[in-house]
């Protein structure tokens, strides 16, 4: 990752060639599913996992996000901040198409993820969403057994053998650091766990389908501060082996969390680079008014 | 401003001139009206919990008689039904047997048709459709009951004596298959509020794991919506047990069971149609009289029991709503 630091925002239109860190995130992603997301085309493209491309999100005539350009790299957390409406969830969604929910939806530039074009009209959308998890604002266990919370994604997979299904649930449940807290009662409804529980249950759940991009929206909003942090323990623990790509209203949060911020305003990426830098020197006088609070 | 007095002056919040405490005519004029208030409002709401009441006295005061005379388990084994002959037979299984019939025929017929229904209204069809089609299903509701037992009697009855070479055309199939279209609104209805009501999470979550519309509609939103649609059904039952006009009409009125049971093409008679039809015709004080009655406890018992039932998984879906 060392050649991107002359500046994220040039480095978008380059084609990077930097193929032992590619190799790095294919061998991540043993599992064979993976294989038609990560078509050959890949192989020339780059680090990045994710790229935007003039990308614009339409809701009907209203504009959700405009002219988004930027790169989401591997094996690193990715903070989005903004005020409210300014289109950073939008964007977030858009990354494993769940908008697509929404009907009279509209885009207009590319997202590539791992070199494909997700909005192509060719593109197997179970795949891409089993490789791009999502965690929601709002932890949303389903109205089942912690284990059967967890075993949904791989029983879709085809995963039916229960010796498998129960390595796949210890392992992810291990993974979002649940483990220990519920490994007894796994028969038990998911609804009885708490808020902070329920939410780790939902990232557990994310993991247990092998994702490599992890998208969570406001992850920590519902949550006390205690939850909060050990979410955030969390997501230090498995930027290793994930991408993360972090929506938050906590400054603070994105600040601690992550490696580069991006700040959205009004439905436009007004800048991205590493944290650090956007929290001591924006490069943008908006952002700046952002960070120390002078918005508006 | 200038020049027009102010109504609201500035330095109200300084000093609240009015009293706070309430003058002993004004204490007693709002105990006073309160009281009558409640009162009135109380009375009011208890004439329909008295209307109930009253039903299950008077229905059960008629039907007491009976059971001097005819002992219970032969009105609820035996099966013959000849309330008029010299030696007089009131066995009611046929009647029960009969009602029970045609409304499983109709769940059979009209519970996949709800609920697939249902979720099409809510999960795949754009808002402005369902906007559209859920009001002309709820219409179906609207419908008069005899408009059905004609449509039963001179559409269905003959097309199924010549299509089929059914030995008559009204028939328990033909009962059920009216019953079913009229349980039909209730069973959308209720079944699309509550899978409705799930909201948008439950479905993102699954979507978000990779499943297919199909794997999230039968493995997250049915389960997850089970208590609701579980009512619709029961609703849905109720509206056929209840039903008379319809199986009056279309359902030929034999008081038999089939034979063999499954052949759905014979004529059955309910308890509902036995009492509408023979209760006219019926001198007071007769066994006979007594002996509708009893059926009508019969039937109050078996709708009270559903609407139990039917309340019990609505409020268990109201309280699974909740806790989400």
């Amino acid at each position: 990752m060392q050649n991107n630091k002359s500046g994220v925002l040039e480095s978008v239109s380059r084609r990077r060639k930097n193929k032992g860190k590619l190799n790095l995130i294919m061998d991540r992603q043993k599992q064979s599913k993976s294989e038609s997301l990560n078509n050959k085309d890949t192989a020339e493209c780059a680090c990045s996992i994710v790229e935007a491309e003039d990308f614009s999100f339409y809701y009907g005539s209203t504009m959700g996000v405009k002219n988004i350009t930027m790169e989401v790299f591997p094996c690193s957390v990715t903070a989005i901040i903004g005020p409210s409406g300014c289109g950073k969830s939008t964007f977030l969604r858009a990354i494993n198409r769940i908008n697509d929910l929404i009907p009279n939806t509209r885009i207009e530039g590319t997202l590539l993820v791992n070199g494909h074009d997700i909005y192509a009209k060719k593109t197997n959308l179970v795949n891409l969403r089993q490789q791009v998890g999502m965690v929601f604002q709002k932890p949303n266990p389903f109205p089942k057994s912690i284990f059967d919370n967890i075993a949904y994604g791989p029983r879709l997979q085809g995963t039916t053998k229960g010796s498998k299904l129960q390595q796949i649930v210890e392992e992810s449940l291990k993974a979002a650091a649940l483990w220990e807290e519920v490994k007894d009662d796994l028969r038990k409804s998911a609804l009885a766990l708490s808020g902070g529980q329920q939410q780790r249950l939902c990232i557990a759940r994310a993991l247990a389908t092998r994702p490599s991009v992890l998208l969570m929206d406001e992850p920590c909003s519902a949550l006390d501060p205690i939850a909060t942090g050990k979410i955030e323990d969390l997501i230090e623990q498995l930027k290793s082996d994930y991408t993360i790509v972090i929506v938050t209203h906590n400054m603070q949060q994105a600040a601690r969390v992550s490696e580069r911020t991006a700040f959205f305003c009004l439905g436009e990426l007004i800048e991205y680079d590493f944290t650090p830098k956007i929290f001591r020197n924006p490069g943008k006088k908006q952002t700046e008014d952002y960070i120390t609070g002078r918005f508006g | 401003m200038n020049g027009t007095k102010l109504i609201l002056t500035r330095g109200q919040a300084t000093g609240l001139n009015r009293p706070l405490a309430l003058t002993p005519g004004q204490d007693l004029k709002g105990y006073v009206a309160s009281l009558l208030g409640r009162a009135v409002l109380f009375l009011i709401t208890c004439t329909s919990v008295l209307a109930v009441l009253l039903i299950f006295f008077f229905v059960c005061r008629e039907a007491l008689p009976f059971l001097s005379k005819i002992s219970l388990s032969e009105f609820l084994i035996n099966t013959e039904w000849y309330p008029e002959a010299d030696n007089a037979r009131f066995g009611a299984l046929a009647l029960i047997a009969g009602s029970v019939y045609v409304t499983i025929a109709a769940l059979v017929f009209s519970v996949p048709v709800g609920i697939l229904s249902a979720v099409f209204l809510s999960d795949i069809v754009s808002f402005r459709i369902r906007a559209f089609v859920k009001p002309v299903i709820e219409l179906l509701a609207a419908i008069p009951s005899v408009a059905y037992g004609f449509f039963a009697v001179l559409v269905l009855a003959p097309w199924m004596q010549n299509k089929f070479g059914f030995s008559t055309g009204t028939n328990a199939l033909n009962a059920s298959l009216i019953l079913a279209v009229m349980a039909l609104p209730t069973i959308v209805s209720v079944a699309e509020d509550s899978i409705s009501a799930l909201g948008p999470e439950l479905r993102e979550a699954s979507y978000s794991l990779g499943a297919t519309r199909f794997e999230t509609i039968f493995r997250v939103v049915i389960p997850a919506a089970h208590s609701g649609i579980i009512a619709a059904i029961i609703l849905g039952m109720m509206r056929a047990v209840g039903e008379t006009m319809v199986v009056w009409m279309a359902s030929g009125n034999a008081a038999q069971i089939p034979r063999p049971w499954w052949d759905i093409s014979q004529s059955v008679r309910t308890i509902t149609a036995t009492i509408a039809g023979e209760m006219g015709e019926t001198p007071k004080e007769t066994p006979h009289y007594w002996a509708l009655f009893a059926l009508g406890v019969l039937l109050l018992i078996l709708t009270f029991s559903l609407n139990v039932v039917s309340e019990f998984f609505l409020s268990r879906a109201k309280r699974a709503l909740g806790k989400q």
